[in-house]
């Protein structure tokens, strides 16, 4: 019989002849992957402002990209089990588009006429139905790929004919607007953003539950007498961690509203403009979204039996049937979960938008995909991480949005997109290969 | 050959075919509480296939199990650890890219009161039962992918054995193991055999389990051929039983026997 805590001093012993980077590396138990794609990230937002002449890194580009980021990063955190799963879903920007088209109806058409033009309750109504439609969709491809055995390729593939088909059919075309106002907030803009004494407590409030999770990590360890991260790489995790968020809040406060809003807004209060006003955005609201939407699933992936039983599934499939795993069942959920993440992508867009079009959505299955795999999902299953797709979301945009500051054409903006995508798995080939 | 207990463990007249294959044909095989039998037979001959159905893998398509005299239903992989029936496959069956502990329980996660995963409180019951099976293992944190060979298998072998197991089932158990390994898992099985388990060793090589088992069961062409009691044959004739299919005087004649010789 071996006593667990004997293993401490082999543990140290072996750390010893590690050199600094390697010792700062296992101490901290960082991942080292995950650090690569912030320093490329880091490097490609650093070029944009160079080339664009201090364009990139202002308040402003970056509160605008966080925007445009959310419905991608959204749906790329469901691709994630997707994939982990070895399936993939080419219907999701499809989904985005029927469910878009639903939810618009809904508020703009169908409820007014019940409920009275600009009722309170119609925002939460259009999003429910929309929700249920997506996590419907989702059950249909799931059960069709998980209990009657047709590869998700093809069902998804069929998906994507046939829901952009429905988004047309259900206004035969037509483009439905304006959105609710309440919805709209969940499309960000001046007013749907939460302001800056909102935007300093939610990070705070961000900053000690990251600390209580170290603390509450250490106490559990501690407890059944597991090794220990040495105190100064905690402190040091903390630290950082904290000092990242006050610094995108600090950001979102930097970014003011414009002046024309900034009188239509003392107007409404019937008083005069204040000398040098200044109201920051703060975060914008599909911002935050996109982040509970990360965090809870990255609570699913990582602390539920479900999230276990998808990554198992993933790194052996009969090993997991044979374990007693239901399979099929997990399949299926995790198709009607992106189903729902599609349609909360789709709550985003269309709010930005304020319309619901046939055509909302269309290739944002490749953005997604593109998201999920540059963000280290692996297409061979058993690999991935939420926080490196929604990553990958934010470099795609980063990408995007850099190269329209610089007036770059659309088809070089496309093929730019293309080879950083190859380029990008191709480094992830090499790095497992070596390190993996 | 008659055993005054129930037996732990009885297949009767089981059979199941694939695309008009019959892979078992009426076959019965019992297991007694402390016993080791050995279960041998060419590739393909049907043994892995019917244990297999003993492990909720494959649904029978005829034939009974009982388990204890009372007859067991057993549809999945569910059922039969309900019944204490555990199994090392030859492939392993680990998640590779998940953790030593994270595959021991897997489908029976411990889980916190909020009904999350307890990660911390499986890693413990991890660091225990493979403290005990392989006292040197440290890679708790790794996935299972990058650990040794024998360090995969203590792994499968932990998962059986954990959740008081009462049969076991071991396919292979050796067939990726050097000899140092070998005689561990020879050890393992003396040891669980005096608490009273019940195994079943699978192997299409009659030197890896012979001086393991109490008795042999050998199949081809997916009947059995005989059952004997170790002591009663000789290693030449349970191979004339595995290669030939003819059963020595010793052995009990199954209904896959030689007729010319039964």
């Amino acid at each position: 019989m071996s006593d667990a805590t004997a293993q401490t001093p082999v543990d140290r012993a072996r750390a010893s002849h590690l050199g600094p980077v390697a010792r700062f590396l296992k101490d901290t138990e960082l991942d080292t992957r995950m650090l690569g794609m912030v320093g490329a990230l880091l490097i490609i937002w650093a070029l944009f402002h160079v080339l664009s002449g201090g364009l990139f890194l202002t308040p402003r580009n970056l509160w605008n990209l966080s925007v445009q980021s959310s419905s991608v990063a959204v749906m790329a955190t469901g691709m994630v089990l997707v994939i982990v799963t070895r399936n993939i879903d080419l219907s999701v920007g499809s989904i985005l588009g029927f469910t878009g088209m639903i939810m618009g109806v809904t508020q703009a058409e169908l409820l007014p006429q019940y409920l009275g033009f600009g009722s309170p309750s119609i925002w939460i109504l259009a999003a429910i139905a929309g929700l249920i439609v997506g996590v419907a969709i989702g059950a249909l491809h799931g059960y069709v790929i998980a209990y009657l055995g047709v590869p998700a390729f093809i069902v998804t593939l069929g998906g994507l004919l046939v829901w952009r088909g429905a988004a047309w059919w259900v206004t035969s075309g037509r483009t439905v607007a304006p959105m609710d106002a309440t919805f709209r907030l969940m499309g960000g803009g001046p007013d749907g953003a939460i302001g800056s004494t909102w935007s300093w407590i939610i990070g705070i409030i961000a900053c000690a539950a990251i600390i209580w999770l170290l603390m509450n990590a250490r106490t559990q360890r501690k407890r059944f007498r597991f090794p220990l991260r040495p105190l100064w790489a905690e402190a040091f995790l903390g630290t950082v961690t904290c000092g990242v968020i006050l610094a995108c809040v600090w950001v979102a406060n930097s970014y003011p509203w414009p002046v024309g809003i900034v009188r239509r807004y003392y107007q409404a209060l019937g008083q005069e403009v204040p000398e040098g006003a200044y109201i920051a955005h703060g975060i914008a609201i599909p911002v935050l979204i996109a982040l509970a939407v990360g965090i809870v699933m990255t609570f699913v992936t990582t602390r539920t039996r479900f999230g276990r039983y998808v990554f198992a599934i993933g790194g052996n499939p009969e090993a997991a049937a044979l374990a007693g795993i239901n399979t099929r069942w997990v399949t299926m959920k995790i198709f009607m979960l992106m189903g729902g993440l599609a349609s909360v992508g789709a709550l985003i867009s269309t709010a930005r938008l304020n319309a619901a079009t046939n055509a909302q959505g269309t290739l944002d299955e490749l953005l997604v995909i593109a998201a999920a795999v540059i963000g280290g999902t692996s297409l061979s299953g058993g690999v991935g991480t939420i926080a490196g797709a929604m990553l990958g979301a934010v470099l795609m945009q980063s990408l995007a949005t850099g190269m329209i500051l610089l007036g770059v054409d659309t088809p070089l903006q496309n093929i730019v997109v293309g080879l950083a995508l190859v380029i990008a798995v191709w480094l992830d080939t090499v790095y497992r290969r070596r390190i993996g | 050959m008659d055993q005054p207990s129930t037996p732990l463990v009885e297949m009767r007249n089981i059979s199941i075919s694939f695309g008009g294959i019959h892979a078992v044909d009426d076959a019965s095989i019992d297991l007694h509480a402390g016993e080791v039998v050995a279960l041998l037979g060419h590739n393909g001959a049907g043994k892995s296939t019917l244990i297999k159905i003993l492990s909720g893998a494959y649904k029978r398509d005829a034939g009974e199990i009982f388990v204890r005299g009372e007859e067991a239903i057993i549809n999945n992989p569910r059922d039969a650890k309900k019944y204490g029936i555990e199994t090392i496959y030859q492939t392993l069956a680990l998640a590779d890219n998940v953790d030593a502990a994270a595959n021991l329980f897997l489908g029976r996660e411990i889980r916190t009161k909020w009904g999350t995963l307890d990660d911390v409180a499986m890693e413990s019951e991890t660091r225990k039962v493979m403290g005990r099976l392989n006292p040197r293992f440290q890679r708790f944190k790794e996935p299972v992918i990058k650990l040794s060979g024998g360090q995969r298998q203590s792994v499968a072998i932990a998962r059986a054995i954990h959740f008081n197991a009462q049969i076991l089932i071991m396919d292979e158990p050796t067939a990726a193991l050097g000899p140092q390994e070998t005689a561990q898992v020879g050890e393992l099985v003396k040891q669980l055999k005096a608490d009273g388990i019940g195994i079943f060793l699978i192997s299409h090589d009659i030197h890896d389990v012979f001086d393991l088992s109490d008795r042999v069961c050998v199949m081809k062409n997916g009947q059995v051929v005989g059952t004997a009691r170790t002591q009663d044959v000789t290693k030449d004739e349970v191979l004339g039983m595995i290669i030939l299919g003819k059963c020595p005087p010793g052995a009990t004649p199954g209904p896959g026997a030689m007729r010319a010789f039964a």
